[in-house]
């Protein structure tokens, strides 16, 4: 069972969240300040970070930031719905998914192994492929571009081994959210564009005119044509 | 008039009733003038003409009778004395007609004059025009003095004199009335111009102000200028003006007070609710083993403790709608997929018939599309009856593509006393039912997501008698 580091201000919410997740087998550490968290990172070393938006002193965007600074490991917000802000600048810092308190465990632990769980692979795909400058390690799940080997969140990753799966083929953004976030159809299609900029930001050579993510207007993304 | 204003602008107007003004007293004058200079002109010339020929038939010895040689020296000499003005005398005696001309009778003395020149021993004078000339024409009658006063002898003179020189001075005033009239016409247009532009800037200044306040503007002043009916028009204006910004900014902020407190209660609920609700699992889970009483509670704890989320949200939900701090992301979709996964979210794809035509598209945010349908076809299965039947087609409205979708449910219809407030909060069609198994915000959460996109939903009873709910969204998006 995965490790979690749970960071969270309300001892309420601390609680309970800690309560239900250990009780379905999760190894469960909590903190209640981002500082603290980013302290226990270290020692505790988690498989993934559930974090609090709104932080005394260090936000959660900040604690987020920090952490992508140094590290790939996959990172949940938790956020209330409306505070729709906060939601866009946390998913730009490098947040993999959000989840709308109050959320009930069932749902916390479902987000937690989507985030988790590695894409599916299409049958016969298998080892490495190149498209351009970028190389792709399907089984190694690494990629590199011009021979350097790139830092991907997991959610970059996935929607980039599931675009670049299928080349040149449309997903919109309803299909991707269901693909590789493993939400319904009709979630934050915000999740997709968050993505997709910060993926652009590490693989393209101009962010502004994409080549390898590119947008089909009224549609959705694809990846290439490269020629 | 009505037509005129309603056709004109005010300036229009304005320069138009000052050119008719000037052009009526310009006009009037002008006739004045010219009616009293040309009976002074005539009156000068006839006075001096009649008087100048009786002073010359009188000085005159008349020998009596007179005969044809006589009379024809005298109407010469008398011709001669007309040096200030040229005259033709013709004299008339009995059958006897002579004149200093070489035709004996003239054709513009008429039979007035004669009759009058008989009577009238001063003299009698008449205009005539003839041929489009004017002529003077004065008739004297000669008189000898028999003791007892002047009697007419029966000669009478006339003297006929062409009318040419004082008809030119005439018409020359006429034309100098005429050339005076048309500059000052013009003049007047000078005065009319700034006028309209004085009265005109006031009201088009007060037009855009009003315009601003419409578009909310309301801190829009004008400047006002001088102490006329405008100017105090417009000090009023920026009374009123002041006063409606500062109760708007009153209710502005009692809105903002309400608001704030009730996004603090929903806040301040969700965060004990967020602990609440991760722990109903452990609730549940473990009823089983507890006394009876007890589990029974703890599984109604666990119950309303998911109702109470949902309240919450809901509530939160509401409040954004109210603060209008909620925003459309709007997508391109496939209608069809769209509703068929609302439906397989909830698993009530074997529940609800569907008639989705393929290859509908429209610009929705899918999520609040997902919440309209899901809360109607919720409402439906709950309130209604199964078969419950979701339609779409696309339609027109005002020139603008729309999308419409039913919701059709087989239940007894909505109570015509409930239809209009079937979108109200927390209104309950049967006051006995104090709690359903929706927050009560459902149907009021719908027709605010659909306000958001710019679309429509009204509810109404199909033939069939079941309750239809129709949502119209405008296919292009906003």
């Amino acid at each position: 069972m995965p490790r979690v580091l749970l960071i969270e201000d309300d001892p309420s919410v601390r609680e309970g969240v800690e309560l239900g997740l250990r009780r379905r087998g999760h190894d469960m550490r909590t903190v209640g300040t981002g500082e603290a968290g980013l302290a226990a990172l270290d020692e505790f070393r988690p498989e993934l970070v559930l974090l609090d938006l709104m932080l005394p002193g260090m936000n959660g965007v900040q604690v987020c930031r920090r952490i992508r600074e140094t590290s790939q490991l996959p990172i949940i917000m938790l956020t209330a719905r409306g505070d729709d802000f906060d939601v866009v600048v946390g998913l730009e810092a490098g947040a993999d998914d959000y989840i709308v308190k109050p959320a009930r465990t069932e749902v916390i632990e479902a987000r937690i192994r989507a985030v988790l769980r590695r894409l599916a692979e299409p049958a016969g795909r298998s080892g490495v492929e190149t498209h351009g400058a970028l190389t792709v390690d399907r089984v190694g799940l690494t990629v590199a571009k011009a021979g350097e080997r790139l830092l991907l969140a997991p959610s970059e990753l996935k929607l980039l081994l599931h675009l670049s799966a299928a080349p040149e083929q449309v997903f919109s953004r309803q299909q991707l959210l269901e693909y590789v976030w493993e939400h319904s159809y009709h979630g934050d299609a915000r999740l997709v564009d968050a993505c997709v900029r910060r993926l652009r930001q590490k693989i393209e050579d101009v962010a502004g005119s994409p080549l390898y993510i590119q947008t089909v207007r009224g549609f959705g993304y694809r990846f290439g044509p490269l020629g | 008039m009505k037509l005129i204003s309603a056709r004109f602008g005010l300036r229009t107007r304005l320069i138009a009733a000052f050119l008719f003004v000037a052009a009526v007293s310009a006009a009037t004058t002008a006739t004045l003038t010219y009616r009293e200079a040309r009976s002074a002109i005539l009156q000068q010339a006839q006075d001096t003409a009649v008087a100048q020929f009786r002073d010359r038939v009188s000085a005159r010895g008349i020998d009596l009778p007179p005969d044809r040689l006589g009379l024809r020296d005298m109407c010469l000499a008398l011709a001669r004395d007309g040096k200030a003005r040229p005259w033709t005398v013709f004299a008339e005696y009995g059958s006897l007609r002579v004149s200093s001309s070489d035709r004996p009778t003239s054709t513009v003395i008429t039979p007035a004059l004669r009759a009058a020149s008989q009577e009238n021993s001063h003299g009698s004078f008449q205009r005539v025009v003839k041929d489009g000339k004017p002529w003077l024409t004065v008739g004297m009658p000669t008189l000898f003095n028999r003791g007892d006063g002047r009697q007419p002898t029966g000669l009478v003179l006339y003297a006929v004199m062409p009318l040419a020189t004082e008809e030119a001075n005439v018409a020359a005033m006429v034309s100098a009335a005429r050339d005076g009239a048309l500059p000052a016409l013009l003049i007047a247009l000078v005065p009319a111009l700034l006028a309209a532009r004085s009265v005109l800037r006031p009201v088009r200044d007060l037009r855009r102000a009003a315009a601003g306040i419409g578009r909310g503007e309301l801190h829009t002043r004008i400047a006002v200028r001088g102490s006329d009916e405008l100017a105090g028009l417009a000090r009023t204006f920026n009374e009123s003006s002041t006063k409606l910004e500062e109760s708007v900014e009153e209710l502005r902020r009692a809105e903002e007070r309400a608001r704030r407190f009730a996004s603090d209660v929903s806040h301040e609920l969700r965060t004990p609710l967020a602990g609440m609700l991760a722990v109903t699992e452990v609730l549940d889970e473990d009823a089983a083993g507890l006394r009876p009483d007890t589990a029974a509670a703890v599984r109604l704890i666990s119950t309303e403790t998911g109702k109470l989320a949902t309240l919450v949200e809901d509530l939160m939900e509401i409040s954004r709608f109210d603060a209008g701090a909620v925003d459309l992301h709007s997508d391109e979709v496939d209608v069809a997929e769209t509703i068929r996964k609302t439906l397989q979210a909830r698993h009530w794809e074997h529940r609800v018939r569907t008639e989705l035509p393929c290859g509908v598209r429209a610009v929705l945010d899918p999520r609040r599309f997902d919440v309209v349908i899901a809360n109607l076809v919720g409402n439906a299965l709950r309130h209604g009856a199964e078969p419950v039947t979701v339609r779409v087609r696309s339609g027109w409205r005002d020139g603008a593509p729309r999308l419409v979708t039913e919701v059709e449910d087989s239940g007894p219809g909505i109570d015509a006393a409930v239809l209009p407030h079937i979108f109200d909060r927390f209104y309950k069609a049967d006051a006995a039912r104090t709690r359903s198994t929706g927050s009560g915000l459902g149907l009021a959460i719908t027709r605010e997501n659909v306000r958001l996109h710019g679309g429509t939903v009204h509810a109404a009873n199909g033939p069939a008698g079941g309750a239809v709910f129709t949502v119209e969204l405008p296919l292009e998006g906003e």
